[in-house]
């Protein structure tokens, strides 16, 4: 007999939605989609017991429910707080939940070494997202940042804790979805890290998921190292016949060339199907694959960069905005400026250049 | 060569008999502690790894938890171990002070071990003794209300102990 | 003299071993609990108004009435001897000296909440608290109280000791269970709460030793009676560890009706301020609860007496007054430098982090690091205010407790020393030869 699952109600940030018992206020955020659904770096729908760490989910409760109209005293974890019949949830329109989830932010990047510039995982990083919508301008630390060595976990893996934020969703997978887990949290506080202990490579069917799950580029691809920016790469969903895992996976192609293999990632940034190591590490040639077509990518992604979906574009000219009036050209910059020197070999001048270095009166 | 002796092993039985059926898990800290006291004082992964076989866990859960407790030595240590408290009370009853005097008796810094491998000087967090403050651990006890020179005839017993 | 409830046979000598406590009436709260059901021993507790003694003060009684009770799934009790709070020492003292009041408090409270196994979590550094209570242990086997059908009643129920090692956050009930489960003391999300998944996810107590060892004046006197002693919600009496700098450390019994000035200055407590000094100020209920200066820690900013219950020391919230906490009475005399102190703290609860969520892992050691250079004259006035943001950001936002215990004692030393802090900056050559020019906080009230 099918067991009748009871309805509740929760309003969030003013829109009321309707979730089976059971779920959390995230879940129901996400049913409602868009700014609505808080921010998640630890939290993983596939990972059993994941969540409640990282605090960028923190949402407030104006109302608990019907039976239970009182507020809830502190912000709470969106990922592991259930839904009450009646709750009101306030996400965005909380001035407390943005002011702790900007407070947050800072705290996962005053020691984050913020070397986007040569991580792997920039363009698809959950903790640039995160900054980039919460995040403040500069920093106030002021002291050393904390760092740790780099580990190769085996030929496939490597392992960047500098950059880790602690949200153990790869040991949670070892756990979960590898039938033995090798790694793990070591040390406590601040220096807790992941690690080994002893070196030791990460060896099975499935540890590759680990990369898919890290938010940020703690755990990255060895097999696609440097070979470029994701940007750069065009995404297209693929599958082949794996007697290991389901085998549908997102192909990361430049050219015809096949520089990446994850698994699918759904709009939340969350797999698909755990996919296995031979089809995420080994095969790397095109012919190994059936291609279905392009991989949905989000619109807001840089990873679409160029071929935005849904985008409007403005119907009006230019003339008529300005009342039929045409634009009037103020200054001509290139015509006073003295940076604009095409005879300055930019690359010849030593630190930076400054406007003295372009300032031919002065010259001897 | 095993750490774990016969009666270590039936110790190891009988604290595993203290958890219902299926939890033998929780004996993990306790035979730790007991593994460290039969190893000169700290944890070898060797040590480790033996642990996680007698009790039928993954090597790794060890290491988690072993690197957790700051009572777990993954180093080396000397034969006495001064565990001098540093928090608040004890500081308001010169702690500082008495750190200081014992990093110049033993010449050495805080974290490290007298050449002679006799003496290893760490700072610690409260130890609930604060009534009694200054104080540290040394071995099993605490010894309190310290002055110089306590500390003096401290070092000079345990060079006496060691000599015996 | 107060009256003691806990204490009152600390002075009896061997009074540690069975025969000289049972002698003096020891086990009699067991007798008297097993002739009662488990619900009236319930009963008794919350009319007793007990409040739970490890910090938090919430009503034990009903603590223990919100205890699942499915059909064919184990409770436990678990004993909480994690005392790890600085300026905490009591449960030591009443295991040290009085472990078969313990074990009694435990028997009692097994069957009143049917826990077949019991567990006393102690810190790993009381190494030898455990072979005290091991033989005590021992010993009430030998007599009954504890193996198969207690005194006949039918009731099976074992106690074990199991040692820490080295945490403070496992005196958060949630990590105590996860490290009693054996693994790393990471608190737990809640909700679910113990009383409904605890200990190996079955629904579970877990109650301070001073709690536990309460249950027995509880069931000897009568509920009703034993909440006679004391203030208002403030029922039975506390163990109080003074320390610091005063002329008589050490752990006091007092039932809840006298002041804070008599606490301090009376030769029956605290003895006054060491080397004739003034006070300066106090943290009356454990490092993490906030510090006050002298003037409101002997009065309330209504200028009323400042008692020593919970009401009282919490009379005018965070703003001008304290908690009652785990009872660690911490005195700071008119030399001693709050940022320093502060520092201390700021760096125990930084060691201490179990580093899982982040608002804590990295907030508390962002604030040692400004703290150390403020006392180590590298200050800079904004430090404050940064200071100040981050207790605000970390505190109510963490998963555990921690987070605001590492973050209150900064904003109340900021609070209410704030122009120390500046001074730290205006004058840093001068505060790195400690010489304190700010006694101004120092009690006038009481002249010496």
């Amino acid at each position: 007999m099918a067991e009748e699952v009871k309805m509740l109600k929760v309003t969030i940030d003013n829109i009321p939605v309707e979730v089976p018992q059971g779920s959390t206020i995230l879940q129901a955020a996400r049913l409602i989609g868009g700014d609505v659904a808080p921010p998640a770096m630890c939290y993983y729908s596939k990972l059993k017991g994941s969540g409640g760490k990282c605090r960028t989910c923190l949402v407030e409760v104006s109302k608990g429910s019907t039976a239970d109209p009182r507020p809830m005293p502190k912000l709470v974890a969106s990922c592991r707080t259930g839904v009450m019949d009646g709750m009101e949830v306030k996400n965005i329109t909380s001035d407390r939940v943005l002011d702790a989830r900007n407070g947050v932010v800072e705290f996962l990047l005053i020691n984050h070494p913020l070397d986007c510039p040569i991580c792997d995982q920039a363009g698809e990083c959950h903790l640039q997202d995160l900054s980039y919508v919460h995040g403040k301008e500069g920093t106030r630390y002021e002291f050393h940042r904390r760092t740790f060595d780099k580990h190769d976990l085996g030929p496939y893996i490597q392992l960047h804790m500098t950059r880790c934020i602690l949200c153990y969703r790869c040991v949670q997978t070892a756990e979960q979805v590898t039938d033995g887990r090798a790694h793990g949290v070591l040390g406590r506080g601040d220096h807790a890290e992941i690690a080994t202990y002893i070196e030791k490579a990460l060896d099975n069917d499935f540890i590759g998921n680990v990369i898919d799950v890290c938010p940020v580029g703690a755990l990255t691809d060895r097999t696609f190292r440097f070979k470029n920016r994701v940007w750069f790469t065009k995404p297209v969903d693929a599958h082949r016949d794996c007697p290991t895992c389901k085998g549908r996976v997102t192909l990361w192609q430049r050219g015809e060339e096949v520089l990446r293999v994850t698994a699918r990632k759904d709009q939340w940034g969350e797999v698909e199907d755990w996919i296995c190591n031979t089809c995420r590490f080994e095969k790397k040639k095109a012919s190994d694959w059936i291609v279905e077509g392009p991989s949905k990518v989000d619109r807001h992604s840089v990873i679409s960069q160029g071929h935005y979906v849904g985008l409007q574009r403005p119907t009006e000219i230019f003339s008529a905005v300005h009342d039929g009036r045409s634009p009037k050209l103020l200054m001509d910059i290139h015509s006073i400026s003295e940076v604009n020197r095409p005879e300055v070999a930019l690359s010849a001048i030593p630190g930076p250049a400054t406007s003295a270095t372009f300032d031919t009166d002065k010259k001897s | 060569m095993s750490k774990f002796t016969e009666e270590m092993k039936v110790e190891v039985t009988r604290i595993m008999d203290r958890y219902p059926e299926g939890k033998q898990k929780s004996a993990l800290i306790p035979v730790l502690l007991m593994a460290q006291d039969a190893s000169e004082g700290w944890l070898s992964p060797e040590v480790m790894d033996e642990t996680a076989a007698l009790l039928g866990l993954e090597p790794i859960e060890v290491y988690e938890v072993a690197t957790f407790y700051s009572m777990f030595n993954l180093q080396p240590v000397g034969r006495h171990v001064f565990e001098v408290c540093q928090t608040g009370p004890c500081m308001l009853n010169g702690s500082d002070a008495l750190i200081a005097h014992i990093q110049h008796r033993l010449g050495i810094g805080v974290g490290e071990t007298t050449p002679d491998g006799l003496f290893t000087l760490k700072t610690v967090e409260c130890l609930g003794a604060c009534g009694y403050a200054p104080m540290m651990q040394l071995g099993k006890h605490y010894r309190e209300h310290l002055t110089p020179e306590k500390v003096d005839a401290l070092i000079e017993a345990c060079r006496n102990m060691t000599m015996a | 003299m107060g009256r003691k409830l806990l204490l009152e046979k600390a002075d009896i000598p061997g009074i540690r071993s069975y025969n000289v406590y049972r002698q003096h009436g020891g086990y009699a709260a067991v007798e008297k609990a097993l002739r009662m059901t488990p619900e009236e021993v319930v009963e008794e507790v919350k009319k007793s108004g007990l409040r739970g003694r490890g910090g938090a003060g919430f009503p034990t009684g009903m603590k223990w009435s919100f205890l699942a009770k499915p059909a064919g799934v184990p409770r436990y009790l678990v004993c909480n001897a994690d005392e790890s709070e600085p300026g905490t020492f009591k449960d030591r003292y009443l295991m040290e000296f009085l472990p078969h009041l313990l074990i009694e408090g435990l028997i009692a409270a097994s069957w009143a909440l049917g826990s077949h196994r019991t567990y006393i979590y102690i810190r790993g550094e009381y190494a030898w608290i455990v072979d005290i209570l091991d033989q005590a242990i021992a010993e009430a086997n030998a007599h009954g109280w504890l193996g198969k059908n207690i005194l006949g009643s039918g009731f099976d129920c074992q106690i074990y000791v199991q040692r820490g090692a080295g945490a403070y956050i496992c005196g958060e009930e949630t990590a105590l269970i996860e490290s009693l489960e054996g693994k790393r003391g990471n608190p737990r999300i809640k909700p679910p709460f113990p009383a409904v998944k605890g200990l190996w996810d079955c629904p579970t107590v877990v109650n301070n030793v001073e709690t536990l060892a309460a249950v027995v004046p509880i069931l000897q006197l009568g509920g009703e009676e034993y909440a006679k002693t004391g203030i208002g919600k403030s029922t039975g009496t506390k163990l109080i560890s003074a320390c610091g700098n005063i002329n008589r450390p050490g752990v006091y019994e007092i039932d809840m009706t006298i002041s804070v000035e008599e606490f301090i200055y009376s030769d029956e407590y605290c003895g006054g301020i060491a080397g004739g000094k003034r006070l300066k100020a106090c943290i009356p209920g454990g490092s993490s609860v906030p510090i006050l200066p002298a003037n409101l820690l002997l009065r309330t900013a209504k200028g009323e007496k400042r008692m020593m219950t919970y009401e009282s020391l919490s009379d005018g919230g965070f703003q001008t007054g304290s908690m009652m906490g785990s009872g660690g009475f911490i005195v700071l005399d008119e030399d001693q430098c709050v940022v320093r102190h502060t520092l201390t703290l700021a760096r125990f609860y930084r060691h201490e982090s179990c580093g899982q969520c982040s608002p804590c892992r990295e907030g508390t050691g962002w604030m040692e690091k400004i703290l150390h250079r403020m006392e180590h004259g590298k200050g800079r006035m904004e430090d404050i205010d940064l200071l100040w943001d981050i207790q605000r950001r970390i505190e109510g936002n963490t998963i555990c407790p921690l987070g605001d215990a590492a973050a209150w004692p900064v904003a109340a030393a900021i609070r209410h020393f704030r122009d120390e802090f500046a001074w730290h900056v205006t004058a840093p050559e001068e505060c790195l030869r400690r010489n304190y020019g700010l006694a101004q906080y120092a009690d006038e009230l009481v002249s010496a």
